[in-house]
């Protein structure tokens, strides 16, 4: 990306709309594309740089944003036909960063309906197709935004995580995805799908594009509540650096022990263990005793949060909105009979599944059972955290229990979908930073992903252990070879 | 219409209020759009109160302020922690399909009302306050039903107010007590600046919670729930109090049915036939799945904090009432009276009260002739043209004897209509101080003038002096009827 200060922003941006051009028509990343303006936008950049006037730490870097992100000059979608028209009037806090800081946006990236899947299938869209081989997911529900920097389109994107929706599709597609602490990064306009766990993080080539990025988006916003009234670390400095001697590193016996885990993927954690250790890492032994409940606890808050955040779209108010048949509205009135196709017929059937589990879960009777219990274990999943963390710097294990699935394997299968997010959820109940960073290429020739988390706000720690990684290892620097 | 007996009723009424009202915020408590009545529908709206995807709620501080203010001037006890719910039910005018309310760490907890008891106006009743919470309003549905359409208009600029839900405890066992509680409530609010409390422009709206408990030989029977909404004043308030007991005592005696049978219902209020009617309840209303709202953080209460809003609460009205009538001497019905017009009417009687030297002279006057000339002009206090220096300088001359009471009311008219200070009043009028020696020959004159008056006065009746000093005034209208009276007496005696 030092290019950049030589290459005209303008070839910059159309070499990456020649790459889209490529490669859309098989992976079929993007919703929408804004090459007009993305090109005006990068001839700008130029003419600013012609004049010697000050430019952003991104100036003409193409980046694509996730279509979970409001945009006011492109529709967000959600990847729902609910969405499917929507063009919000203002710009999310994060697109407002990237574009002050001279970032050129290309686009919006396909994802899993509302970010609910694994796997980007569930997007009203269309699926999208892993770079490395066109008959498997990129995973989800960031796919499109991991799909198009594993094809060479950009170096930048932007992906959201709710249970391991950056990391895991990072894995999938070979590249390095950052989920930042929660409140790091403004949700305000990231569309909600849990809002106690949603996270926007970077997604890119490499660990030091990825801190660069970070650096970008990260920051307080007094428009999100949940934010964080800190300042930023030096990310870019810390994933320079990559120094780690004496660095207390813990292997998550739960995980790497997993008998659901893939054995490439072990060995691969393996290896970036010992590559830890060769570069000065202390390596020990960690448990989290909690860790089985993750999964089950997370089916519980995020469907609650979910039934309540998506109760917006009822066709009332913008969005899609489907005429009451006629028996309907004789039997219930023409209000519920709208409500009711418009919901109908405007999710799909994940979304309508988690809401039916957040609604009955949050039912009178049903409430102390799920919510309350999910929330108790919740605490105790961060508590182990916390009690880890009394111990070590940071924590390693893998990413993902497998490799890039094909496509159509587990679509219909929701529980086996769910466990996809097996070893990527505990950091989003406890609110901890997470990146994951190619570790490995399988015989199959698909990339694997190991998992870095560390401490609230320790992601200066987890970017330096990172680059350490990249700096002895070139698994980042492998592409796809089509 | 039913008609409700005058009889000593053989129930007793048991009601509760739910209030809600208005915060006087300068924005609406989640956003930062202006917090104002009557604008063009739609305009006052952004991403966050139009509950656009992806818009996050702010808490405005202020509204917190407000509702702590409040909640102290209640009584209620201030909690270290508040939190925020989401109450959720579908309703084209609520547009994120739920309501940011609180629901079991409400911000005021446990406090009461002292009212004034309609029954014994010395007397007063202690209403407890279950809790007082905030939350946002909702927009507003305009149901066009005219001319059999079906169309709906949703105007949003309500969405977001920021509203304070005060719930009381059943303590109320009247219709009349019932308004009393809402005036001294809207009084209490109005006077601490955390609402305009306009029932006209819904900044003030009140459910009533309604049922009986009925003496049957000994034991007492209550009747079911019944939550009426839709009254758009305090009157209507009263009336379908009124009209719910009849009904609902009729109900009982026609079917027997009780609070352990039957559920709560809710019924409306139709101000024009004076009835109440079932209401059919909103969508999806039977469970809220009330759960903490994750967008917003609990929020903590510095007891400091609590300490100095306490100590910003200056004066409330019932201490205003109380200091008012031992400081300045007067009724409670007049303390009463003043100070149910409000701080400015307060600070009026004040002025005019130190100025005159004479507090129930002063109390006389703002309670009967100022508020009078108020009425009939349609004006507030603010306005009035006879300042508050004025009138306690024409007093103070009352006080001082140079004028009486008859001609001090000349003054006022004539400083009232011709906009004259006091001076300038006096002399238009014609009101000169009589000086002793012309008082003592007008006296001596009609003394001389009316020798029967004098024989009846030396057979033993005091009173037939009064006449003279009638005769006395329409001489000279400037002579001071104590003065004349004095002369006549010191005179007749010499005689």
């Amino acid at each position: 990306m030092q290019a950049t200060r030589e290459v005209a922003a303008e070839q910059i941006v159309a070499a990456s709309f020649a790459s889209i051009r490529q490669s859309e028509p098989q992976i079929r990343a993007f919703t929408h594309l804004a090459e007009e303006t993305a090109m005006e936008a990068a001839r700008q950049i130029d003419r600013k740089r012609e004049r010697g006037d000050p430019l952003g730490p991104l100036a003409g870097i193409p980046v694509a944003v996730k279509d979970v992100l409001c945009t006011r000059d492109m529709p967000t979608t959600c990847g729902s036909r609910m969405l499917r028209d929507f063009r919000p009037p203002y710009d999310s806090t994060v697109v407002h960063k990237l574009r002050a800081a001279d970032a050129i946006l290309v686009g919006k990236t396909n994802m899993d309906e509302f970010a609910m899947g694994a796997s980007t299938e569930t997007s009203h869209f269309g699926i999208t197709r892993n770079p490395w081989d066109h008959e498997r997911t990129p995973g989800g529900s960031s796919g499109g935004a991991a799909a198009v920097v594993a094809a060479g389109n950009v170096p930048l994107s932007i992906g959201s995580d709710t249970g391991g929706s950056i990391r895991q599709p990072a894995a999938f597609c070979g590249i390095t995805g950052l989920k930042p602490t929660y409140g790091r990064c403004s949700r305000y306009g990231l569309i909600a799908f849990a809002s106690s766990l949603d996270q926007v993080g970077p997604m890119a080539w490499s660990v030091a594009d990825a801190a660069l990025l970070m650096q970008v988006i990260g920051g307080f916003d007094p428009r999100d509540s949940t934010s964080l009234e800190i300042s930023s670390d030096d990310y870019a400095a810390a994933a320079t650096d990559g120094d780690i001697r004496g660095l207390r590193i813990g292997v998550i016996r739960e995980a790497v022990d997993h008998e659901g885990l893939d054995p490439d993927i072990r060995s691969a954690v393996l290896a970036a263990l010992a590559t830890f250790r060769d570069a000065g890492a202390r390596i020990v032994d960690v448990h989290l005793p909690h860790s089985e409940y993750g999964v089950p606890a997370y089916y519980v808050v995020a469907p609650c949060e979910a039934s309540s955040n998506l109760s917006r779209y009822d066709g009332a108010h913008y969005g899609f909105r489907a005429e009451p048949n006629a028996e309907l509205a004789a039997a219930s009135g023409p209000l519920l009979a709208t409500y009711c196709r418009t919901r109908g017929e405007g999710f799909g059937a994940e979304v309508k599944r988690r809401i039916l589990l957040g609604t009955y879960a949050l039912s009178t009777g049903y409430f102390d059972a799920y919510y309350l219990k999910a929330l108790k274990v919740r605490r105790l999943i961060r508590a182990d955290y916390d009690a880890a963390f009394q111990s070590v710097d940071l924590l390693v294990g893998p990413a993902t229990p497998s490799p890039a699935f094909r496509l159509g394997e587990k679509v219909d299968d929701p529980l086996q979908m769910y466990l996809c997010d097996l070893f990527t959820v505990g950091a989003n109940l406890a609110g901890i930073p997470a990146i994951s960073v190619p570790a490995g290429i399988n015989p199959s020739g698909l990339p694997v992903g190991v998992q870095l988390q560390g401490p609230p706000l320790g992601e200066s720690t987890l970017l330096r252990a990172a680059a350490a990684l990249q700096a002895r290892t070139d698994f980042h620097l492998q592409r796809p070879q089509r | 219409m039913i008609a409700h007996s005058t009889d000593p009723m053989p129930y007793q009424t048991v009601i509760g209020l739910e209030v809600h009202v208005q915060l006087k915020t300068r924005s609406k408590l989640f956003c930062r759009c202006e917090n104002r009545f009557g604008a063009a529908p739609n305009t006052q709206t952004c991403p966050v109160c139009l509950g656009l995807p992806g818009a996050l709620p702010v808490i405005n501080q202020q509204a917190l302020e407000l509702a702590i203010r409040a909640g102290l001037a209640l009584n209620c006890e201030i909690p270290p922690l508040t939190k925020w719910d989401r109450k959720q039910y579908f309703y084209p005018d609520l547009p994120k399909g739920y309501q940011i309310s609180q629901f079991d760490l409400p911000i005021c907890a446990s406090g009461h009302l002292e009212i004034v008891d309609p029954e014994d106006a010395s007397a007063t009743r202690r209403i407890g306050i279950t809790r007082a919470h905030l939350e946002e309003d909702a927009g507003k549905s305009i149901h066009d039903e005219a001319a059999g359409r079906t169309d709906s208009r949703i105007d949003l600029n309500r969405c977001g107010t920021p509203l304070l839900e005060i719930v009381s405890e059943p303590d109320l066992r009247s219709a009349a007590e019932a308004r009393v509680y809402l005036s001294e409530l809207k009084l209490l609010l109005t006077h601490l600046g955390v609402s305009d409390c306009e029932m006209q422009e819904g900044s003030l709206r009140v459910d009533a919670n309604v049922n009986l408990w009925i003496d049957v030989s000994g034991e007492q029977v209550a009747t079911p729930i019944v939550e009426i909404k839709n009254m758009n004043s305090f009157r209507s308030v009263e009336r379908a109090i009124l009209y719910e007991a009849d009904r609902q005592f009729l109900a009982w005696q026609e079917n027997g049915k009780t609070i352990r049978t039957e559920p709560k219902t809710t019924r409306g209020w139709d101000d024009a036939r004076e009835s109440t009617f079932p209401q059919r309840e909103k969508e999806e209303s039977a469970d809220y799945r009330y759960f903490p709202d994750p967008d917003l953080l609990p929020v903590r209460i510095p007891r400091a904090q609590v300490e100095a809003a306490r100590e910003n609460l200056g004066e409330l009205p019932a201490a205003t009432r109380t200091r008012l009538e031992h400081e300045y001497k007067i009724k409670p019905y007049d303390a009463d009276v003043i100070v149910n017009q409000g701080p400015a009417m307060i600070r009026y009687f004040e002025t005019v009260a130190g100025l005159a030297g004479d507090g129930r002279r002063a109390g006389n006057w703002v309670q009967q002739d100022v508020l009078r000339m108020l009425k009939d002009r349609g004006e507030t206090i603010e306005s009035f043209p006879v300042s508050a220096a004025a009138l306690g300088d024409l007093l103070a001359r009352v006080v001082a004897g140079s004028l009486d009471n008859t001609r001090a009311r000349d003054v006022f008219t004539a400083m009232l209509e011709k906009g004259q200070d006091v001076a300038s009043a006096i002399a238009a009028l014609g009101i000169a101080t009589v000086d002793a020696g012309a008082v003592d020959s007008l006296c001596r004159e009609l003394l001389e003038a009316n020798p029967q008056v004098v024989e009846d006065f030396r057979g033993g009746k005091q009173q037939a002096i009064g006449s003279l000093i009638g005769q006395a005034k329409q001489k000279n209208p400037n002579a001071n009827p104590q003065a004349v009276r004095e002369a006549l007496l010191r005179i007749v005696a010499t005689m």
